[in-house]
């Protein structure tokens, strides 16, 4: 495929070097003269200076051909115009723009950018995967006993939900002291119990334990 | 009217206070508060800080009940986002914006935007003077 990529910070580094390494013909447009040289040096003569938004810079590229223009300054509005002017004045079929204020998606797709990428949002939605891989929050320590009150939420994907507390393996000395469930009332369990995803299991364990309950409690 | 002017630029400033004087409702954004030193201290509008292109601080400013969007900083490709988001996010009636690049002006010219171009403006009436002599 013929890719035009506009701006050549660190994104636009990376994602030309892996452009070309997957065989695509890709050229950059940079305004930045030094930049320009740092990517012709390294990549060999594919940068070209100029304002990535100029539809007569665009044309001198042969835009028209490209089946691709990948819009990745540090700016937003930079990356809107450079896709409309691809898209209106050169019909390229596929417009890809990132973006920084995850905000700004909705009117990039009422204007028909056809792809966005936010990498503030990219980052976020990784940060709150890690977080609720990790669904063990301290609420209390009992220092002179060694022990830890925590809450434990039992994910949709864990080992123990269908499981009695009876046919649960916790590590020694470790007790499960309530149960919140999302549709009864908080209890006390009973050996009989059946654990069930989304509850919330208060537990008090000795701090040397804690990563075998999560374990416990933890996916397959 | 409510007039809502983003960049408080020597012609964001001057308009605002044409506008003021006679009598419409006038809101002044922009990031930097040191422009606002252009408004004389007989400004009778609304001076904000806010960048135009946060939705946020377009609604403090009042674009929700806006009869006319006036975007007039010194990059084009900020007016024209700017204009668009006043227009296709929150369907302000009127959109002004400020392109100083003619090939782009006629882009979105085309696109249904209302534009001028201070530099095609100011060329021609050059040449008049020019070619009048």
């Amino acid at each position: 495929m013929y890719i035009v990529v506009v701006g050549s910070g660190r994104v636009g580094y990376y994602l030309t070097k892996a452009l070309l390494d997957e065989g695509h013909e890709v050229v950059i447009v940079e305004k930045n003269v030094d930049f320009c040289k740092i990517i012709n040096d390294e990549l060999g003569g594919i940068c070209v200076r100029g304002d990535g938004c100029e539809a007569a810079t665009l044309e001198e590229l042969g835009t028209a051909r490209a089946d691709v223009l990948i819009a990745v300054t540090g700016d937003d509005e930079d990356n809107l115009v450079a896709c409309q002017v691809a898209k209106h004045k050169f019909n390229v079929p596929r417009t890809i723009a990132r973006i920084r204020n995850p905000q700004n998606e909705i009117i990039f797709k009422k204007l028909g950018i056809d792809v966005t990428v936010s990498s503030t949002k990219v980052i976020l939605e990784h940060i709150q995967e890690e977080v609720s891989a990790h669904p063990l929050t301290h609420l209390l320590s009992i220092r002179d006993k060694g022990l830890e009150v925590v809450e434990i939420r039992i994910s949709a994907d864990s080992k123990a939900i269908g499981k009695t507390l009876q046919e649960l393996v916790l590590p020694p000395g470790t007790k499960l002291a309530l149960i919140i469930s999302t549709t009864e009332k908080p209890r006390v369990p009973t050996n009989d119990t059946v654990i069930q995803a989304d509850d919330r299991v208060i537990a008090i364990v000795s701090a040397e334990f804690e990563e075998g309950l999560r374990r416990a409690l933890g996916k397959e | 009217m409510k007039v809502i002017i983003v960049g408080c630029s020597r012609v964001g400033a001057y308009l605002a206070e044409q506008l003021g004087a006679k009598g419409h409702e006038v809101t002044v954004l922009d990031t930097d508060a040191y422009s606002f030193h252009r408004l004389s201290t007989g400004f009778n509008g609304r001076a904000l800080v806010g960048n135009g292109l946060d939705q946020e601080a377009l609604r403090k400013a009042g674009i929700e009940d806006a009869d006319v969007f006036v975007v007039v900083t010194q990059g084009d490709n900020r007016n024209v986002m700017a204009a668009q988001i006043a227009r296709h996010i929150f369907h302000v009636p009127r959109v002004v914006c400020r392109i100083y690049d003619p090939l782009r002006q006629e882009l979105y010219d085309t696109l249904g935007l209302e534009t001028i171009s201070p530099t095609v403006v100011c060329a021609d009436m050059l040449q008049e003077k020019v070619e009048g002599q």
